[in-house]
């Protein structure tokens, strides 16, 4: 099951403030297909098991089926600007591409249930559930529980705004979408082909970007199953020492505060002990979720980890935004906190497969290190070591090119889109 | 005299004089102990235990003793492999030098986890089985998974306190690293009472009057006391003191407070407590692990040179073995240290409260309660004694009776 973007992240205000309402008669059409589906694809699964590969009327309803979803979410979620057709017909700006029917292992079809249970989990972290919003405004949760579900809403604010979607969060809804389809698919035996949870090669081609706050990822996806064994209490030290450190970040980040208010940018100073202190942070977290596999150290050294956080010199900023930079930031710490639920099941299902393996899945990697990204630079934005606004979709990243240095355009490298 | 002669006599000088400190700071801290000369009687256990209680007390403990004994041999062995092998694990690392050797130090204690593991979950079942224990056997492993997180952030302190010294000062680190791990434990013994969970201040008007009575009888300064919740796990009844200065705290187990102790009794196990108080026995445990540490880092220094000295991330499994097998050897010297102390903390309470009949009405009580042999083998008592045997404890107890003027004591 392949995602099909061709969507021009332009969108109509008024279709934009109705879009629940206008989503209404799809997602009852949807309830009411989804029983449908329940029903058939008992029947399906049977005749699988039988046949060795998915009938093809079935297979063919099933196909629909995920792309009337995908398309109906898509709508509901901001991803595509037109209203979607009933019948699923492919055609529409996110849309869902299917092979034809091929013969299927028996082994996984009859065990198929249990077997989508780790990617039922990576997708209840990147939908949320409806109560999350609940969990969340009682204080005991932050993020609006699902990758998506935060996403959508700031995108309905920016679009709102703007006539048009930020281009980071309609990839991230996308990846999200093409996500559901494969587990759709492969739940529904359209495919036996495993979701792959890897943003990098979800949605095609993705834009190469060079930020402030930028990561880079040159670790494998080899892991130590004793450290993984023990990876919890190996960084509980961290921990300690990160909140210790963080106290003090805390200070520095008042005074660095006062620094961009009266001078216009940050303290060299203040700006690399920041930095660091970012650095470090990433390095933790890359290695608590597993997103790394080697023991990072305790000061933050630049080029000393695998998982390595790069943060720009400092920069003139402007007051207004440093001014108000805590609320600015709340849109970007929501989807922080959404990533953070992300993070905790790519730790789970990695930690369960690495144990087994002695190998992190990549598609996992990339989503736990795109999550550790993008808290990365949620952060720096909130410490201001940046006034750029953090990055929230996939993308590749590459080193700014160096003052007076002759401009090319970057070319995105080569990605097998899905 | 040639240079390294004269940096031989200078060596020989200056452990010449350590080992004289060393002695002397042991033999002051045994003679501090405030206990008479005593001839304890040997008593006999039937005449104030039932033969079953005795046969079931003892097969009880021999089990417990058994495991123990097995699971040091594992540890050791699983050390031993460990300090041969472990250095290859500095390659899962990208932490430094000291971040590796922390790593090395926490993956060797997650081993030895690994391998007690077996041995836990027997003595577990042995002590669900005897009933003095309610702990399942779920509950009990993940509490002891996750309890290696707070053990790795004390390892990592040790270890990067060594490390660092011995990468800054060579050769003689440890002279300087056991005054620092002094600092670190009186820090720690400061703020332990604050760390201990479940805990709530003690209610009872009469037992809070009591205390502070006991204390001005004992000379002891005002303590905290606070009752520490554990019925959930276990029926065995106990009480502890620690703290220093204004952190000083009398902790009892609320299986102390039930009915099958009398207020009395109670009162006798406040009175020893607060003894330990009076005496400064926290400080003085601080001391005693300055004289085990001052040999056994000595020890480390002299036995990780082959893998380049404790500043290299190479040298810490062996380290580790070293640790263990020293604090193995030292264990029944510092058990009897600590056995001296409870003896006195013993005295102290009979002196307070002059109750030698409740006092061994307690200890019976506690034998029978925690199910341990009032009189075990000398060998065991050596090796895992940290208090004096039941026999002992009522036995200090006549002593104590007998040199009172008739009719003095209640």
């Amino acid at each position: 099951m392949n995602l099909i973007l061709n969507d021009n992240l332009e969108r109509s205000r008024g279709t934009v403030f109705f879009r629940l309402i206008f989503a209404l008669p799809f997602l009852i059409w949807l309830a009411v297909w989804s029983v449908a589906a329940l029903c058939v694809a008992f029947v399906n699964w049977i005749a699988t098991l039988f046949e060795g590969r998915s009938p093809a009327p079935l297979h063919n309803f099933f196909v629909r089926y995920v792309r009337f979803a995908t398309h109906t979410y898509g709508y509901l979620n901001l991803a595509a600007e037109p209203l979607p057709a009933f019948d699923g017909k492919p055609g529409y700006p996110v849309d869902v591409a299917a092979e034809p029917p091929v013969a299927q292992n028996r082994w996984t079809v009859f065990f198929r249930l249990v077997l989508a249970i780790p990617a039922l989990l990576v997708l209840a972290a990147l939908f949320g559930s409806g109560l999350a919003g609940e969990v969340f405004w009682t204080g005991e949760q932050t993020g609006f529980g699902g990758v998506l579900t935060t996403a959508a809403m700031l995108a309905w604010f920016f679009a709102l705004a703007r006539a048009r979607i930020d281009r980071g969060l309609r990839d991230l809804i996308a990846y999200a979408l093409s996500y559901a389809a494969q587990t759709w698919g492969y739940l529904l035996l359209v495919t036996d082909e495993y979701p792959d949870s890897d943003p990098l090669t979800a949605i095609g081609p993705l834009p190469t970007r060079s930020d402030p706050i930028r990561m880079e990822v040159t670790d494998g996806t080899r892991r130590s199953r004793l450290t993984v064994f023990f990876r919890l209490a190996l960084a509980v030290p961290h921990l300690v020492w990160l909140s210790l450190w963080g106290i003090l970040a805390l200070l520095v980040a008042i005074l660095n505060w006062f620094a961009v208010l009266l001078s216009g940018g940050s303290a060299p100073s203040l700006h690399r002990f920041l930095a660091r202190f970012l650095r470090y942070q990433t390095h933790v977290l890359a290695f608590l979720y597993l997103v790394a596999n080697p023991f990072p150290g305790f000061v933050g050294a630049a080029g000393s980890y695998p998982v390595e956080l790069h943060v720009a010199e400092p920069v003139r900023q402007n007051r207004w935004t440093a001014f108000f930079r805590l609320v600015l930031a709340i849109p970007a710490l929501l989807l922080a906190g959404a990533f953070s639920q992300a993070l905790l099941v790519v730790a789970v299902l990695g930690w369960f497969a690495s144990l087994f393996t002695a190998e992190m899945p990549a598609g996992l990697r990339n989503l736990g290190a795109l999550a550790v990204r993008y808290n990365a630079q949620a952060y720096g934005y909130v410490l201001l070591l940046t006034g750029a606004y953090p990055y929230s979709g996939p993308c590749h990243e590459v080193a700014p090119a160096p003052p007076g240095a002759q401009t090319v355009a970057p070319v995105p490298p080569t990605v097998p889109a899905r | 005299m040639t240079h390294p002669r004269l940096q031989a006599w200078a060596t020989a000088a200056i452990v010449l004089v350590v080992a004289a400190a060393w002695a002397w700071g042991a033999h002051a801290l045994w003679s501090s102990a405030p206990l008479p000369d005593l001839d304890l009687p040997q008593l006999d256990p039937h005449q104030y235990f039932s033969d079953s209680f005795l046969d079931r007390s003892a097969t009880y403990e021999r089990f417990l003793t058994v495991v123990s004994l097995l699971g040091s041999a594992v540890v050791i062995a699983a050390l031993a492999v460990y300090a041969r092998n472990g250095h290859r694990l500095a390659r899962e690392s990208a932490a430094g030098r000291i971040g590796t050797g922390l790593l090395l130090a926490m993956l060797g204690f997650a081993i030895v986890w690994l391998t007690q593991v077996p041995f836990e979950l027997a003595t577990l079942w042995w002590q669900r089985r005897y009933d003095v224990s309610h702990q399942d056997y779920v509950t009990s492993l993940l509490n002891s998974f996750l309890s290696l997180g707070s053990e790795f952030v004390f390892v990592c302190l040790g270890f990067a306190v060594m490390m660092g010294l011995a990468g800054a000062m060579r050769r003689w680190w440890w002279l300087v690293a056991t005054p620092a791990f002094a600092a670190l434990a009186l820090a720690f013994v400061f703020v332990s009472p604050y760390l201990i969970p479940e805990t709530s201040p003690i209610e009872s008007p009469t037992l809070l009057a009591e205390a502070r009575a006991l204390e001005r009888i004992e000379d002891a300064p005002e303590a905290r006391l606070r009752v520490q919740e554990v019925n959930e796990f276990t029926t065995a009844p106990n009480a502890m003191a620690t703290g220093l200065g204004p952190s000083r705290t009398v902790v009892l187990w609320d299986t102390l407070l039930d009915d099958d102790f009398s207020a009395e009794e109670v009162r006798l196990v406040l009175a020893h407590e607060i003894g330990h108080l009076a005496h400064d026995d926290p400080l003085k445990r601080v001391g005693w692990m300055v004289v085990f540490l001052l040999p056994a880092l000595g020890l480390l220094a002299l036995l990780t040179r082959g893998r380049g000295g404790l500043a290299r991330p190479e040298a810490v499994p062996v380290a580790l073995l070293v640790l263990v097998i020293a604090q193995l050897v030292a264990a029944p010297l510092l058990n009897s240290a600590y056995r001296r102390e409870e003896a006195a903390a013993d005295w102290a309470a009979l002196e307070a409260t002059r109750e030698p009949q409740t006092d061994r009405s307690l200890m019976q009580q506690l034998a029978t309660k925690s199910l341990s042999d009032p009189d075990p083998p000398a060998l065991v008592d050596a090796l895992f004694g940290t208090h004096p045997t039941i026999m002992e404890r009522i036995a200090i107890s006549q002593a104590w009776e007998e040199r009172q003027p008739t009719g003095a004591a209640r």
